[in-house]
């Protein structure tokens, strides 16, 4: 898939294509593909703008307001361009219990931002989540595949550093 | 009470994942024993069992099975939900990690239980890993030919909403549709994924069922409690010296949790409450602590076992706070649809936020607690329930710490 732009529309390739009409055929309905459509839409695109939404919607023959209701429920999927990492910190209750306030603090004072907000430089966009269900290792944080936990502010800033 | 683990007994062998070690330790014998067995008799053998749903109703797994309908002329589906998210539980993801065949064998004796040619796991967005482990175990089983004889799994990937949780929240995800809860009856067995008869169950349910035939019905029931078998997986966390996953008979009390198991209380050393099975389930104070931790002992409780996640806290901690952060919660994932849930999980959220800021007026906390018991059971789903245990018991059992925040 090309970045979307006012020219040309966002499109899967042949091979990405076929993969849709594969993940299609594993499902009773094709559009039970809905979700893992977007995330592979999603993985190749950053974020789904409404272009790549409406492009999506019409492999399935769904309407865009379908899948616009659909992306906008789920919280990984993103309209907006996000930060090349996604750090996400837990804030539910054992991570709470174990600082999380605190670990969330260090982040936005290290990165200068806001939770829900990006770094300038566009390396890094900070959220705080519901439970990520890893409390034995609270207070912990996803950031972009991999679960890390057991987090002190040291921890935090090694983490950090090594995202380039 | 035994201390035989039973579900977590491979997860500290190197390579459990692997199709390799998992047969080295006896896997895939069970399902070659449930095929040469009727349908009805392994439906039978669960039952006797008293296996009963370890994601978080506690429903009794063989008489679940038994609602399928006998007569139904289409495909039948099977549908794990892995889509754990109940704040204070992380025990499914171990297994989906550390022993995902034992899930696989689970799935493939009851697809033959129910006659189910296809089964969906149904994985949280978030578990980036256990969602890579397990598919790499799918391709092994299916490349060994325990799958794709007659039944086959297609492993689907959640995209971040806690309510997909709930068994037809989850179903309408899996059709490609917002996770939208749905009215019952027709409940999944009769009318489920794509509009044909479904069984929903947990990751770790599943997996019991290999050793419930393996080793028999009398066996499993005898590690439990009169009314539910087996062993289960606590997760235990918060305020204690030792957090994590622990394996013990349903009949553990939830002291001998607390204190052996997870070394004790840690932070002042002096329990102040625990909420024993995730944050839906009714917080219990420090003297009710010797209940035992099956379905029945935490409803005689006045709370419930729910998804096992026991969350501890200490004498130093502010449960007005903590209610905080689990308002916010059920705030944030309530999914809208029915209007007691939607408007008093938002508003509850602002009421317990200004009671805590020290904004609260008098008459707040019996407003709360008016509000959560009218509006409970009168919901599509059980969400709002979940929150209404909080909500009341957290006010109701340390009332005064709330009102020493509206007198300031
Ligand atoms: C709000 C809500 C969230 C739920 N979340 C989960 C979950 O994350 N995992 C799970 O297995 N069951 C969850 N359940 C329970 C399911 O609806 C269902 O009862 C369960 O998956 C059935 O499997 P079992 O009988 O094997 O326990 C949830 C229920 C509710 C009401
Ligand atoms: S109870 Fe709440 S979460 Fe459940 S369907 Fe109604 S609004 Fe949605
Ligand atoms: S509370 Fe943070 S991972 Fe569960």
């Amino acid at each position: 898939m090309t970045p979307a732009s006012a020219t040309s529309p966002p499109t899967f390739s042949p091979e990405q294509l076929s993969e849709v009409r594969r993940l299609q055929s594993l499902y009773p309905d094709p559009r039970g593909a809905l979700l893992p459509v977007l995330q592979m839409a999603q993985e190749t695109l950053g974020h789904l703008s409404l272009e790549a939404q409406d492009y999506v919607g019409s492999l399935f023959g769904l309407s865009a307001a379908h899948v616009h209701e659909v992306v906008t429920f789920y919280t990984l999927f993103f309209e907006e361009a996000k930060g090349r990492h996604i750090v996400s910190v837990c804030h539910n209750l054992s991570c709470h219990l174990a600082g999380a306030q605190e670990i969330i603090a260090h982040l936005r004072q290290r990165l200068g931002i806001d939770v829900g907000e990006t770094t300038g430089d566009g390396r890094v966009s900070l959220f705080s989540v519901e439970c990520l269900c890893a409390c034995e290792g609270a207070p912990m944080m996803q950031v972009d595949d991999r679960y890390e936990v057991n987090l002190t502010p040291e921890k935090v800033d090694r983490l950090l550093e090594a995202l380039s | 009470m035994t201390d035989e683990k039973i579900l977590t007994r491979n997860f500290d062998r190197p390579d459990s994942h692997t199709l390799e070690v998992y047969r080295e330790t006896g896997g895939y014998a069970a399902l070659a024993k449930a095929q040469a067995m009727e349908p009805a008799a392994i439906v039978d053998e669960v039952k006797k069992s008293n296996l009963r749903g370890l994601g978080g109703a506690g429903f009794p797994t063989g008489m679940k099975w038994s609602f399928i309908p006998k007569d139904h002329p289409g495909p039948v589906y099977l549908v794990v939900n892995a889509d754990e998210g109940e704040p204070g539980t992380f025990k499914d993801r171990y297994i989906l990690e550390r022993d995902p065949h034992a899930l696989i064998e689970g799935m493939a004796i009851t697809a033959r239980a129910i006659r189910s040619p296809l089964g969906f796991v149904y994985i949280r967005g978030e578990y980036v890993e256990p969602w890579r482990r397990f598919t790499q175990a799918v391709r092994e089983a299916h490349d060994a030919g325990y799958l794709g004889r007659g039944f086959d799994i297609v492993v689907h990937r959640g995209a971040g909403a806690y309510i997909c949780g709930e068994e037809t929240g989850l179903i309408s995800s899996l059709e490609g549709k917002k996770g939208w809860p749905k009215v019952k009856p027709p409940f999944p067995a009769i009318k489920g994924a794509f509009g044909k008869p479904t069984i929903v169950n947990n990751v770790e349910t599943l997996a019991c069922v290999p050793h419930i035939v393996n080793r028999g019905a009398a066996w499993f029931a005898g590690l439990g409690t009169k009314t539910q078998g087996g062993t289960r997986m606590y997760s235990v966390s918060g305020r204690v010296k030792r957090p994590a996953v622990y394996e013990a008979p349903v009949s553990v009390t939830l002291r001998q949790l607390i204190e052996d198991y997870a070394g004790g209380v840690s932070g002042t050393g002096r329990l102040k409450a625990v909420v024993p099975g995730g944050s839906s389930a009714a917080i219990l104070t420090a003297d009710q602590i010797d209940v035992t931790m099956d379905v029945d002992g935490l409803k005689a409780a006045g709370s419930m076992i729910g998804s096992a996640g026991v969350i501890v806290m200490d004498e130093s901690v502010s449960i007005p706070e903590a209610l905080l952060v689990v308002a916010r919660f059920y705030a944030h994932e309530s999914c809208g649809q029915c209007t007691p849930c939607r408007e008093s999980t938002g508003w509850i959220y602002k009421m317990v936020h200004r009671l805590v800021e020290g904004h609260g007026r008098k008459d707040d906390l019996d407003t709360i607690v008016d509000v959560a018991k009218r509006g409970a059971g009168t919901t599509i789903c059980a969400f709002y329930d979940g929150a209404v245990g909080p909500y009341i018991s957290y006010i109701e059992k340390f009332r005064s710490e709330f009102e020493a925040l509206v007198k300031k």
